[in-house]
């Protein structure tokens, strides 16, 4: 038996406007999009199963109005789905009562915003503190463990200033000791960072990738970027009007892009920070000199290869050799051609 | 011809033959209507009228004698709410006023005295430099040092006391209704018109119900005074908490708030600098009802100007008048400095000792202790000798008694231009126009400026004024209104213009209106009454000077909102500045400027009862008749009547105004 994934969703979909109950008859249901539009309803979420895996970073990518904000607000419990299930650890959400959902915010989930959301009123200290203090947590008990996470975004020493004294990054990062300050198992992250300056928002990639190296949550990215996908996702799900089209690691999306509306968006991908090894090598074992991992990045090992006058060795985690990887197809996937 | 040409063409066809059937059903419909023998048509006949005022009167006996809950009438429960009510305000007017007494009447001993008036400055002046800054400690001080002054002493502190114990009354049931709105779009649904009623219906109006229900007396008058300050809080909570940002509503459901956590620790806070400005209203509004109220027993400055003006005691009407001003101004500018503090960063105050850590409070604490020890022994810390007190009463009186003998005759052929040239042929015009036609001019209106739905509504609620026998007076009331809405909009859209074109009129114009504004309305009346005498030209003039200020302020913002690219595509093709104004920013503000004349209206008709205290025969003399009277019925159903005048001017008028935008492309039309 697998590991059970940490959340589930099943045939989710969510309409917009007068939905007739004849649409819903399983005679008529699923509808099609031409549907959809006889009956005048918008369907912002159309058909969404997903399986999220313990510890990995999971990205919903999609452009504005593909339905990726409106799926992150039904899996986290914001609203409700107009058909579907979705199970917390094999809990069925939608069953569960008022008292039940307030539990699992508290304890099982963390959510972080695209623009902060947080309280004007009360001091960064208070603000981390605020989640525990819901929960009815002492305040010397609240603002201890906030003092904790505080430290871990690097934000010690501002723990009494007010949120409009600090910068956008700064703002995010109060978000994120927030959202971590009732450890949750599940974290959902709303376009985090798009509403930072680049620079900044490199920045703020590279410490969440820190965070998670260290704290290892389950992780529901959106944005609407997709470098920023490729660079944090273990696995990437991309939606256009509604519909999940790909669920792929960020690798197979750009080597098999399931159409060209996914193709479209590789293109533009630096190919070689994403492919690696193994899946390009040749399955000669004919090669010579220094071994590489089958799963290094072609453009860690691409002047090792281009180097050397013969193809070199690709090698498994034990170290047998599988295959071999010679400098032209190096060179293709550096010209964006080959992979 | 162009299709759009000829629209225009018929559409001002229709208004042409409109006014002119209009006058001439006007000028010939009576004797028109004697001919053909049907009188019914120029008055309406006293047997169609439906008794409606009897019958709400009875409904209000029997709400009072009759109805019983399982275990209490209703007039344990009014009794209950008014107990309640009383129990604080006589606590805060002890405090400020009165001093804690014993015994009942002529036996009281006075056991604690009130707050020395040293203390309540210091207080003051501490909640200024707290708030703001030391000047604003300033002007708060030199208020009240002013009503120390000018004797105006202790009746001010009955009208603070009542404030004080109104506004938080009306604050928090504010809030917890606009609450209950926010949270169940059902109840906001109910609330919204009920509160449009409310703001539109005059204060006199409910006075009646209220007396009948609480009897004469202070408690009346905080009761009133609530429910009229009330309406504007619960919009504005309704409103700030519905503008609260999404995601930190979302943020809040993600914490795993509770409904209560929710309200009370994410949407109130967050929400907190709007909610000032609805307090800040409730405060002025509550000083708005403070002369009001003196009708139904409230003391203090409202009946001292109350009963100086049924004296013609100008001087001293006017320094209690001017005395409210002025505790209007210091309690507003406190406010809105409050309002300012609570969206600021202020760190928890740090100090070796309580000194250092509350300076203002400790410094105020100290004044209290000396004043109440040496009040003992030296009474002028304790109250403010009578003899140091300034009185400018016989200046105001002389000075009127003198332009009254001097300029009489002027004074006498400026009314008398006015009422023969103006005012008597409008009223004598909308006075002939035969009831049946007046409804079908003013159904027709609504249909072209609204469609069905605000024709109905026209028919509707004219037919209502007529059957309750109230046409005539109806009349007389559009008359003075609308004749003083000319005026007050020919005075103030050139005025807003030039506020708006020229930045040094622009500050005069806005010190002169702001002053207006916070003045009471009942202000206006003591030297209109002095130099005119009673009528309706008095009338007018009190209620142009009254309801002036939104035609300026709505004109100036009109003008000068208009978008800077337009005026500079103006002046880029040539226009003179004279072409500027009226080809690019007066069409393009005429929706505002509409909007403004709407504003004028319903000022115009608030300030319609007051005047009726200077004899005017109109909806408002009915009001008034029926409050001294304690006539419930009569009270509400003219009251009514005011409000649906109100209700149709404001509608058709926010109707024109909304086509003036879709015309301009301000606005999608969106039917």
């Amino acid at each position: 038996m697998t590991t059970q994934a940490k959340l589930v969703c099943k045939h989710l979909w969510k309409l917009y406007g007068n939905i007739p109950s004849q649409m819903m008859d399983s005679q008529y249901f699923p509808p099609t999009d031409n549907e959809l539009e006889k009956f005048g309803v918008i369907g912002a979420v159309k058909h969404a199963s997903l399986e999220i895996q313990d510890g990995e970073i999971f990205v919903i990518m999609g452009l504005s109005g593909s339905g990726k904000s409106t799926l992150v607000r039904l899996l986290s419990g914001l609203i409700e789905p107009s058909v579907g299930e979705i199970f917390i650890d094999g809990q069925d959400m939608l069953k569960m009562s008022e008292k039940e959902l307030i539990e699992i915010r508290r304890h099982k989930m963390g959510m972080v915003f695209q623009h902060f959301a947080l309280l004007p009123h009360l001091s960064v200290l208070q603000n981390v503190a605020f989640p525990l203090s819901i929960q009815g947590q002492s305040k010397s008990e609240a603002e201890g463990r906030a003092l904790e996470v505080i430290e871990l975004v690097g934000l010690k020493g501002r723990e009494d200033y007010f949120p409009r004294e600090l910068s956008g990054g700064q703002q995010q990062r109060v978000g994120i000791a927030r959202s971590l300050a009732v450890e949750p198992e599940l974290w959902f992250l709303d376009e985090p960072f798009s509403a930072l300056d680049p620079l900044i928002r490199r920045e703020m990639q590279d410490e969440f990738l820190r965070l998670q190296a260290m704290l290892k949550k389950t992780i529901v990215f959106i944005t609407h970027d997709f470098d920023e996908a490729i660079r944090l996702a273990d696995r990437i799900a991309i939606m256009k009007d509604g519909a999940i089209i790909q669920v792929a690691t960020p690798e197979e999306l750009v080597m098999n892009p399931a159409s060209d509306y996914v193709g479209e968006f590789t293109k533009h991908i630096s190919r070689a920070k994403v492919i690696s090894a193994g899946s390009v090598m040749g399955n000669a074992k004919d090669g010579k000199g220094a071994e590489i991992s089958q799963r290094a990045k072609i453009v860690d090992v691409a002047a090792q290869v281009v180097a050397a006058n013969s193809p070199l060795k690709v090698v498994d985690e034990n170290g047998t050799v599988i295959g071999s990887l010679d400098a032209k197809t190096v060179i293709d996937i550096l010209v964006q051609q080959g992979g | 011809m162009d299709a759009r040409v000829l629209e225009q063409r018929k559409s001002l066809a229709l208004w042409l033959g409109l006014f002119a059937l209009t006058w001439f059903f006007a000028r010939f419909g009576a004797s028109i209507s004697e001919a053909l023998g049907m009188e019914w048509l120029i008055s309406y006949p006293k047997e169609w009228i439906i008794p409606l005022n009897d019958k709400v009167s009875a409904l209000m006996k029997w709400l009072v004698e009759d109805v019983h809950f399982i275990l209490f009438s209703f007039t344990d429960m009014t009794r209950a709410l008014a107990w309640l009510i009383e129990q604080p305000y006589y606590f805060v007017r002890a405090l400020l006023a009165t001093g804690f007494e014993q015994g009942v009447g002529r036996r009281a001993v006075q056991i604690v005295p009130p707050l020395s008036w040293l203390t309540i400055l210091a207080g003051v002046i501490a909640l200024g430099h707290y708030a703001k800054d030391w000047f604003l400690a300033a002007i708060v001080g030199l208020s009240f040092a002013y009503l120390a002054i000018f004797g105006q002493w202790e009746s001010a502190m009955v009208t603070l006391a009542s404030v004080v114990v109104a506004v938080p009354i009306g604050v928090i049931g504010g809030l917890l209704l606009g609450i209950l709105a926010y949270r169940h779009p059902r109840f906001d649904r109910i609330m919204t018109p009920v509160l449009d009623l409310m703001q539109t219906i005059p204060i006199f109006a409910y006075l009646v119900p209220i007396l009948f229900m609480f009897g004469f007396g202070p408690v009346s008058a905080l009761v009133a005074t609530v429910i009229y300050a009330m309406p504007p809080m619960v919009r504005i909570t309704a409103m700030a908490l519905k503008a609260v940002d999404p995601e930190i509503k979302d943020f809040g459901v993600m914490s795993g708030c509770t409904r209560s956590q929710m309200t009370w620790r994410i949407l109130v806070p967050s929400a907190l600098s709007s909610l000032m400005v609805g307090v800040n209203q409730v405060i002025m509004l509550s000083l708005n009802m403070v002369i009001i109220a003196s009708m139904i027993g409230a003391g203090g400055l409202g009946f001292d100007v109350l009963s100086s003006l049924r004296r013609l005691n100008i001087g001293g009407g006017f320094e209690a008048g001017i005395a409210i001003v002025i505790l209007a101004i210091a309690i507003d500018r406190l406010s809105q400095a409050f309002a300012v503090r609570s969206s600021q960063i202020h760190p928890a105050p740090q100090g070796s000792n309580i000194f250092k850590r509350h300076p203002r409070s400790t410094l105020v604490a100290l004044v209290l202790i000396v004043a109440l020890i040496v009040g003992r022994f030296v009474p002028a810390f304790q109250t403010y000798p009578d003899e140091m007190t300034l009185t400018t009463g016989a200046f105001w009186s002389d000075g009127v008694k003198y332009l009254n003998i001097n300029y009489f005759d002027v004074f006498e052929a400026v009314k008398i231009f006015f009422l023969t040239w103006f005012l008597l042929p409008i009223k004598r015009f909308f006075l002939n126009i035969p009831w049946p036609w007046f409804i079908v001019v003013i159904t027709i209106i609504g249909w072209k400026f609204g469609g069905w739905k605000l024709a109905l509504m026209n028919g509707v609620m004219t037919l209502f004024i007529a059957s309750t026998g109230m046409w005539e007076k109806a009349m007389v009331t559009v008359y003075l209104c609308g004749a003083s809405v000319i005026i007050a909009s020919a005075i103030g859209i050139p005025l807003g213009v030039l506020a708006a074109i020229n930045q040094r009129a622009g500050r005069v114009i806005g010190v002169v209106i702001d002053t207006l504004q916070t003045l009471p309305s009942f202000v206006y009346l003591i030297p209109v009454v002095m130099l005119f005498r009673i009528g309706d030209f008095t009338a007018m003039i009190a209620i142009v000077l009254y309801a002036l200020v939104p035609a300026v302020r709505y004109a100036a913002h009109g003008v000068k909102s208009v978008s800077p690219d337009l005026i500079e595509a103006g002046i880029v093709s040539g226009c003179t500045k004279r072409q500027i104004l009226t080809r690019i920013r007066l069409p393009l503000a005429l929706p505002e400027i509409l909007l403004g004349i709407n504003q004028t209206i319903m000022l115009a008709l608030s300030m319609l009862v007051i005047t009726a205290l200077v004899g005017t025969r109109d909806l408002g003399q009915e009001v008034y008749i029926a409050l001294t009277k304690a006539d419930t019925g009569r009270g509400l159903v003219a009251g009514f009547a005011i409000a649906f005048i109100a209700i149709m001017a404001d509608r058709i008028i926010n109707a024109s105004a909304k086509n003036a935008r879709i015309r301009f492309g301000l606005e999608a039309k969106n039917d």
